[in-house]
């Protein structure tokens, strides 16, 4: 199954250059893909773990702050409502309600615990009957008020935060208390909130963070750094939530700035609220996320410098090879081709030898019976055919001599023999067309040129051709260089160019093929073909490069020693 | 002096009769064997002075023959015809110990000094 998946992306049938290019895509984007996708995972699971851990590290202690702060609020009006309760069962109504003693329990209140302001006591009806502080109070009814009321209800009260008739904050408390004979009355003080601010200020809070006190119904019950005065409407939204839950948490408000932490108050209906910017609190969160997207992006970089640089490598190396594999393949088709092809000629040139060697014989035959017989009319004529039939069967034997040293070395005789001396000799053979076409030669023969052990007869022939087909593709006047060398490997190197016309590059490609002839009927086409047989046969290399308009070099290399009569001689 | 004798094995009997002919007319005293095994059959019924031998032959090949003829009369010169520039068989038939070998189609004059140096 995954077989066929990965056949599908990585064998694909195409076009080479685009087969290699998608193969580079989907190599990028698998190794993209199995690289990064855990990196990735790992990055977001490691931000949202992080992210809730610090939080929780950080709305912690501020949670524990607000707690603490909130329970010395508690205890201090804990205090003083016990106060209150103490002075309710201490004394009777009637002690009360005398003038002079209840100033004198305002007195010794204001001595003993800061922050009462006057005390009043109020009977059934809700009447003040009995008031020491600083205002005249005495005879007010209370009975409509939402303290009267809830004091009623609980037996104790503490009121939010309002200013009276001084204008500065402060609250009321109030505790009930019902005597044996069925009657209640109510005790009732007031307490100046100065101790609000300064029990805030002395939490210790870190900068910019800011701590207050706010009520059921919203309003500021201590002055905020940044969100108002005393008995101002708090514009954050402590909803009622807040109020319901007893579980605060900075994630549960809506504001994105700000981490805000609320304890609210058993006793009264306060909350107190700590708020703090996100800026200040996620300090480090903001560091450690800016560290791993830094990480991250590296990361990435390297990765897909890596990946591109890898894959790289390994199309250039595939292809490399895959090209290397076409080309190997090529040559052993054209070596199969000239191997067929030089069979076949071989077959032909034997069936036609046959017959050629009869038609020999039989105008042989005629030529001697003409020879022998008296003169008759037309006999030299007769003798000029005969001989003519001989000549053309010799031609024609050459030509099937060369048709089978195409697969077969005729004649081989190995022997050492210096290349020099053959070009010279190939030259003579040709100065006739030399001289006439005006063909300059250039010689660059190597003069420590060494001996090698080869066919005279076969090389000289490779030369003959090679040599013809440079003098007949240059112009008048133009202009063949020759030139041999010894090479590394012990053999020695002939170099034929020219500055004819060059060699088209469809041409190079089929130029040493059996019957491939650009000469059209001035030419067999074998030329080439057979000196490349006899060149391979002989143990060496044979090559051509060319440029159409700047002529051609035909190269060809010979070993010391051709390597079949080594194993022989061996 | 009798006239040499030359004996041509080959399986192309236009091509024997006609050689022959040619041998007769520069006054030898040829026949011919139109396979291997007529030809050592005519050994034995007779002395031949040199034997003409294609290598290139149906049924018995003319290497075997070569072989049967050596077996029989080894000092008998034997030159080899070949049909095809296959120096290996002519090299494998010298070392059997024939004479010479050459190159159909064939130069007559080639063939005579061949013949003349075999007989010395």
């Amino acid at each position: 199954m995954y077989k066929s998946i990965i056949n599908n992306l990585f064998l694909l049938e195409k076009e080479p250059k685009d087969h290699y290019n998608t193969l580079k895509r989907n190599i990028v984007i698998i190794m993209m893909l199995i690289t990064t996708l855990p990196l990735a995972t790992m990055v977001i699971i490691n931000y949202f773990q992080y992210r809730s851990h610090l939080r929780s590290q950080i709305v912690a202690p501020l949670y524990a702050m607000s707690e603490k702060t909130k329970h010395s609020f508690e205890l201090f009006l804990d205090q003083r409502l016990a106060i209150i309760r103490f002075i309710s069962t201490a004394y009777s109504f009637e002690e009360l309600a005398d003038e002079q003693k209840i100033n004198k329990i305002l007195i010794s209140l204001k001595k003993e615990s800061f922050g009462f302001v006057d005390i009043g006591l109020i009977n059934m009806e809700g009447t003040l009957v009995s008031y020491a502080g600083p205002y005249s109070l005495l005879g007010k009814n209370y009975a409509e008020q939402i303290s009267f009321q809830e004091t009623q209800i609980n037996g104790q009260y503490i009121s939010n935060v309002f200013l009276g008739y001084r204008k500065f904050p402060h609250i009321v408390i109030a505790v009930q208390h019902l005597t044996e004979s069925g009657q209640t009355w109510m005790l009732r003080a007031t307490i100046g909130t100065d101790f609000f601010n300064s029990l805030i200020k002395s939490m210790g809070l870190p900068r910019q963070t800011d701590a207050f006190l706010v009520s059921e119904d919203g309003l500021l019950q201590t002055d905020s750094l940044y969100y108002g005065k005393t008995l101002e409407k708090c514009p954050l939204k402590i909803g009622e939530s807040t109020f319901n839950s007893e579980n605060i948490d900075g994630s549960g408000n809506n504001d994105k700035d700000k981490i805000v932490v609320s304890s609210v108050f058993s006793i009264a209906d306060y909350a107190l609220v700590i708020v703090q910017p996100k800026s200040v609190a996620l300090k480090s969160w903001y560091a450690l996320k800016t560290e791993m997207i830094i990480i991250l992006l590296i990361s990435l970089a390297i990765i897909i410098f890596v990946v591109l640089r890898m894959t790289d490598s390994l199309i250039q190396r595939i292809r490399t090879s895959d090209e290397n594999r076409e080309h190997v393949i090529a040559e052993l088709q054209h070596a199969q081709k000239l191997s067929s092809i030089g069979r076949l000629a071989a077959g032909v040139a034997h069936e036609v030898n046959n017959p050629l060697a009869i038609i020999n014989e039989k105008a042989g035959l005629m030529n001697d019976l003409i020879e022998l017989s008296e003169d008759f009319d037309k006999k030299s004529k007769f003798i000029d055919l005969t001989n003519a039939i001989l000549n053309s069967v010799d031609r024609c034997r050459k030509i099937t001599h060369r048709l089978l040293g195409f697969s077969k070395r005729i004649d081989v005789k190995i022997e050492p023999i210096n290349i020099n001396h053959i070009i010279n000799e190939v030259l003579d053979f040709l100065e006739k067309d030399i001289l006439y076409r005006k063909i300059d030669i250039n010689y660059v023969l190597s003069d420590d040129l060494i001996s090698i052990e080869s066919d005279h007869g076969q090389i000289q022939q490779v030369l003959l051709n090679l040599l013809t087909n440079a003098f007949a593709a240059v112009e008048e006047f133009g202009e063949v260089e020759i030139e041999t060398q010894n090479i590394d490997n012990g053999g020695i190197q002939v170099r034929i160019s020219d500055n004819g016309c060059g060699i088209p590059q469809d041409v190079i490609e089929n130029i040493f093929d059996p019957f491939f002839s650009t000469k059209k009927e001035k030419g067999t086409g074998l030329g080439l073909s057979i000196s490349y047989g006899i060149i391979k046969k002989l143990g060496g290399k044979i090559s051509v490069e060319s440029k159409l308009g700047e002529g051609a070099t035909f190269t060809f290399d010979l070993p010391k020693k051709p390597i079949e009569l080594e194993e022989i001689d061996g | 002096m009798d006239k040499v004798n030359i004996l041509l094995i080959d399986d192309e009997i236009e091509f024997i009769e006609t050689l022959s002919e040619r041998l007769e007319l520069r006054g030898y005293n040829s026949e011919i064997a139109e396979d291997g095994e007529t030809g050592i059959s005519m050994i034995t019924t007779k002395d031949f002075d040199v034997v003409i031998l294609d290598l290139m032959m149906p049924g018995l090949s003319g290497l075997d023959t070569l072989r049967q003829i050596k077996a029989i009369d080894k000092k008998l010169p034997v030159i080899l015809l070949t049909g095809h520039g296959s120096t290996k068989d002519g090299m494998e038939g010298m070392q059997l110990g024939a004479f010479d070998f050459l190159m159909k189609p064939l130069d007559i004059n080639k063939l005579i000094e061949k013949i003349q140096l075999a007989l010395k």
